[in-house]
């Protein structure tokens, strides 16, 4: 019999491919799994607009759904509520650190990050003296910083929530 | 075609057509930036109003039958059925005069999806506020390097000057109301471009000012894009955005 934790289960085999350590779920954008006689819906949360990693992640879920023996999948995409950072769960945080990217901080929203009061600690060296190069990274939900102790540029996950 | 719609539709279309063409023209800079970092930038700036016009058109097609996706409504409309102001068809030019136009595109979306986000129709108002959380991220980073630009050198601040006295004739239509934002008013949404009009004026001004430049003192308006009549450059953007399309009708990848 499927439920709702098997599916969720699957799930965290898929990571959002912009930063493959961190799983879909742990990202905080699944929002709605239901299990009928006509099939499997499940309604995903957009992280931002353009984001082209959408359409794969939604991809990937199809296809784990599949080969997992679902049939008649629906995958949508909600346009509420609004994902923000405060979604994405602890073990989350944990990964996009040990992945070397600064984890989001309320304390260093873009508005301080422009304004240079960073308070984003470097991931390599953990110094608090670092500063913006860029308030847009590789992809759209980093910006891109510099330690200016250990002189490594790094990543830092843009804060758009309240934790 | 377009103009047999409902004026809802064609409120959601108007919307899309700004940030689909915009989007179109900024991303002529990708791999051309001045520096890495703004390429960057830029481009991300891009995917996400690119992005904007996805919602916007996607929540278009669902009151009509004449258009079954978003794609068909970018890539099989003519320049007479496009909508767009005609401020974002306006060529790239220099890296200032893409800013300025970013600048003066930021400035007065941010404020519009702001009071569209609280207009009382909830499809609408969830997409605006996504685009509002974008457009103020966007707007810091445009209007930041406007000033960066027009304070830095003496040719700095001409060729800033320069780009706001060229796109300012193109850009009065940004406030004003096309049918379709006056018939909006009976559905449930309260804001028009016009009502903005004085408070946009406002931010541009002080805020241009403080930037050593100012605002040009030209009247002659040109105008029509929400009426599908484009200046010659709309022609060219569509030719290549539609290419593939026109060449291999219903291609996918
Ligand atoms: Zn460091």
């Amino acid at each position: 019999m499927s439920t709702t934790d098997e599916i969720l289960t699957l799930l965290k085999s898929v990571c959002d491919p912009e930063i493959p350590v961190l799983t879909i779920v742990d990202l905080g954008i699944i929002e709605r799994i239901t299990i009928s006689e006509n099939g499997l819906y499940i309604g995903i949360l957009p992280t931002y607009n353009g984001c082209p990693a959408m359409d794969l992640i939604r991809m990937m879920i199809y296809e784990i759904c599949y080969d997992a023996g679902y049939r008649n999948i629906k995958i949508e995409y909600l346009n509420s509520p609004h994902w923000t950072t405060d979604r994405i769960s602890n073990e989350g945080m944990e990964a996009i650190k040990q992945y070397g990217i600064a984890a989001p901080s309320a304390s260093t929203r873009i508005e301080q990050l422009i304004s240079g009061q960073s308070s984003v600690s470097c991931p390599k060296c953990h110094s608090s003296h670092t500063r913006l190069i860029s308030a847009f990274g590789s992809t759209a939900c980093k910006a891109l910083m510099q330690c200016e102790d250990c002189q490594e540029p790094f990543e830092y996950f843009k804060c758009n929530g309240l934790r | 075609m377009l103009k047999d719609q409902s004026p809802y539709f064609r409120f959601l279309v108007q919307l899309g057509d700004d940030a689909l063409i915009l989007s179109q023209r900024t991303s002529e800079w990708c791999g051309h930036g001045p520096v890495l970092e703004q390429d960057i930038a830029l481009t991300n700036i891009t995917l996400d109003i690119l992005g904007q016009a996805r919602l916007w058109y996607q929540l278009a097609v669902d009151q009509t039958q004449d258009f079954k996706d978003e794609d068909q409504l970018a890539y099989t409309r003519d320049s007479r059925e496009m909508t767009n102001i005609l401020l974002v068809e306006q060529p790239n030019g220099h890296w200032g005069m893409t800013v300025m136009r970013q600048y003066l595109y930021d400035t007065f979306k941010k404020m519009y999806y702001a009071r569209l986000e609280e207009s009382g129709q909830a499809s609408i108002s969830e997409i605006a506020h996504k685009c509002r959380v974008e457009t103020t991220y966007h707007h810091q980073w445009s209007s930041e390097w406007v000033r960066r630009l027009a304070l830095g050198t003496d040719e700095g601040n001409d060729k800033m000057q320069h780009a706001l006295n060229t796109l300012w004739r193109y850009h009065q239509e940004i406030t004003q109301d096309s049918e379709a934002d006056i018939a909006m008013l009976n559905e449930g949404i309260t804001v028009t471009p016009s009502m903005i009009r004085e408070d946009y004026q406002q931010e541009i001004k002080t805020y241009l000012e403080s930037c050593g430049l100012s605002i040009p003192d030209i009247r002659n308006e040109i105008t029509g894009g929400r009426k599908g009549i484009h200046t010659e450059h709309l022609g060219y953007i569509l030719a290549e955005m539609q290419y593939m399309q026109r060449a291999y009708p219903n291609l996918e990848w």
